[in-house]
């Protein structure tokens, strides 16, 4: 299981290696996407000043990024000077799997989510999970800068 | 249903045996056998009741076109036009003339007779072995006028196992999800229609995300996965009342239910904290068990259909994968080791083989294997594919499939698609509306 999970990662690295270098030909996908994990705005809405709402995974992955982490701690920065929010945490996969298995893996993500935000500090009172699995895409296009903006965490007030 | 059950009298004519013609389901079969359907002839006065009744002006041709396309569909006959047939449906009933039918290149013939006797339905079929020139088998019975189709497919489940030894699975439904709109806010409803994707009815109304209905083994009750307030939860309906209930009490999502083959357990999975296990639920004392327990992935279960195995996929080994466990949730037994992804197991009606999903280099493929993990085939490969579900004789499978979107997200559809166990006659299953997520139920008249 070690083992696969190396492999797996240094096959990430390959891949975001290809996708850099592809990038020097091509300029539609430039900055959009970094190994498959989408680094764009397009689709992102802020909680608040500076605040982005959402993170988003590599394929079948639940592992934050660098950046995702970033964008968490601002958002438990946010919701500790506004301790009355509660959130729900909305967990998305792309349309690249089977709708039962994606369901669990939506699940997976919000909470990946949800533990680095307790970790700075926010009670999971304040916090629900809910996953939507493939079924609510925010881009509807079939090709992998589409399905990168679907494989996502969203944080959304709840009062 | 029940109704129909009480009012359905079969009254079996003994059948001699002989060694009439077969027909070979096992392989592939690219030369169906060649079968005149006769309309069934109705008495004037029959014919007129019946139009009053059901606003079809001649019903006796209703339902042979309704055998008709079943053999059809069924992909292993070839009905012959009509207009070449020669004898008047009433004669032929009574005694064919094989020579004539001989002529046409017909193998075998359905003859039938409707008549309304006290405010009923009664039908007569034959069905002849042309070559021999013999009957080769001979039924009657009588239903209430509004089961019209069912009786056209109880006669096309009737010849099918004639002709061929196995049970059929023509007179049963298919449960999905409809779905329209565009693909970012989908609606979905459930829905309930024939095998043939008549009767088609809507069972709720769209307002919230509905997923994977299927059929317990009686085919009344239905469980679900419903977001009603947001809250994803698995549901179980009872189709004839209408009534719908929560299963169980679990403090977060549960989803991927199936029924247990004697009905009285769901299985289902329960994410919690990041982790999705599969437990399952006695719907009599309302006990729930946990099956597996591993900080993986673990979901869409599915029972063996002498309940003594559970199949499964988890992504314990990294990726998505098919597991095979006994039904306390002991011996979990990896299963698939093909390239790709493997997920959505489901056991066959006969017990022999388990239908999956696979993904593999960006394809979707629906294949089966035995219960071993041996034997892997694959009968069909699309861009987007999966979630299979067994005719109740386990011959066909149906499933769906959705289409690649442009760059700017349109072109999408998801339609059933059927396909013989073979890989042969793979076809679109008619819906009014897209549609995903189906589960065939079992024989209706059994």
């Amino acid at each position: 299981m070690k083992l696969s999970k190396i492999l797996k990662n240094g096959f990430l690295i390959v891949v975001a290696c290809l996708a850099l270098s592809a990038c020097a030909t091509s300029k539609k996908t430039t900055g959009q996407m970094q190994g498959d994990v989408y680094t764009g705005t397009d689709t992102v809405e802020y909680l608040a000043s500076g605040v982005p709402d959402r993170v988003f995974f590599a394929t079948n992955e639940s592992v934050l990024t660098t950046a995702s982490r970033e964008t968490l701690r601002k958002q438990a920065a946010w919701l500790r000077k506004n301790s009355k929010i509660t959130i729900v945490l909305e967990g998305h996969a792309d349309e690249r799997g089977t709708r039962e298995y994606n369901l669990a893996l939506g699940e997976r993500r919000a909470n990946a989510a949800k533990d680095y935000l307790m970790t700075y500090g926010i009670s999971s009172d304040r916090i629900s999970v809910l996953s939507y699995g493939k079924e609510r895409p925010v881009d509807s296009g079939s090709n992998p800068l589409a399905w990168s903006k679907n494989r996502r965490s969203v944080t959304v007030k709840a009062n | 249903m029940k109704n129909f059950l009480v009012t359905l009298i079969i009254i079996l004519i003994p059948i001699k045996s002989f060694g009439l013609i077969e027909v070979d389901i096992t392989r592939g079969n690219l030369n169906p056998l060649p079968v005149a359907v006769s309309p069934l002839s109705i008495d004037e006065e029959s014919r007129k009741n019946f139009e009053s009744i059901l606003k079809k002006k001649n019903i006796g041709s209703e339902i042979s076109l309704i055998v008709e396309n079943n053999l059809k569909v069924s992909g292993l006959f070839n009905p012959l036009n009509k207009d070449a047939f020669l004898q008047e449906p009433d004669i032929a009933n009574l005694k064919p003339r094989f020579e004539d039918w001989n002529l046409i290149k017909a193998q075998a013939l359905i003859t039938g007779k409707v008549s309304y006797v006290e405010e009923k339905l009664r039908v007569e079929f034959r069905l002849w072995d042309v070559l021999a020139g013999k009957e080769m088998m001979a039924l009657a019975f009588t239903t209430v006028p509004n089961n019209w189709r069912r009786v056209g497919h109880i006669i096309t489940d009737k010849v099918y196992e004639r002709l061929t030894g196995e049970r059929g699975y023509f007179d049963t439904r298919i449960i999905y999800v409809a779905e329209e709109g565009p693909k970012t806010q989908r609606v979905k409803k459930l829905a309930i229609m024939d095998q043939d994707g008549a009767n088609n009815k809507f069972l709720t109304l769209g307002n919230e995300l509905v997923l994977t209905p299927r059929f317990n083994p009686t085919s009344q009750m239905v469980t679900y996965l419903s977001y009603f307030r947001n809250l994803p939860r698995v549901y179980l309906l009872d189709i004839e009342t209408g009534t719908q209930e929560v299963v169980g009490d679990f403090p977060g999502m549960t989803f991927a239910p199936r029924f247990s083959p004697d009905g009285k357990k769901i299985i289902m999975s329960f994410a919690k904290d990041g982790n999705s296990e599969i437990y399952t639920m006695d719907l009599e004392n309302r006990i729930v068990e946990k099956i597996t327990n591993h900080p993986s992935i673990d979901t869409s279960p599915s029972y063996s259909p002498d309940g003594k195995f559970i199949s499964f996929n988890s992504d314990r080994s990294g990726y998505q994968q098919i597991y095979v466990m006994k039904s306390d949730g002991s011996n979990v037994k990896r299963i698939s080791f093909g390239k790709g992804i493997y997920g959505t197991p489901v056991w066959s009606p006969r017990g022999d083989l388990i239908a999956f999903t696979k993904l593999h280099k960006g394809k979707f493929y629906i294949g089966v294997m035995r219960t071993d993990g041996s034997g892997e085939r694959l009968l069909t490969e699309n861009f987007y594919q999966e979630a299979p579900s067994w005719s109740p004789n386990g011959r066909v499978l149906i499933f769906y499939r959705e289409t690649k979107t442009d760059s700017k997200g349109k072109g999408f559809s998801a339609k059933l698609w059927s396909i013989d166990l073979t890989g042969y006659n793979e076809r679109q299953v008619p819906t009014p509306t897209d549609g995903s997520d189906p589960s065939w139920s079992s024989l209706l008249s059994n």
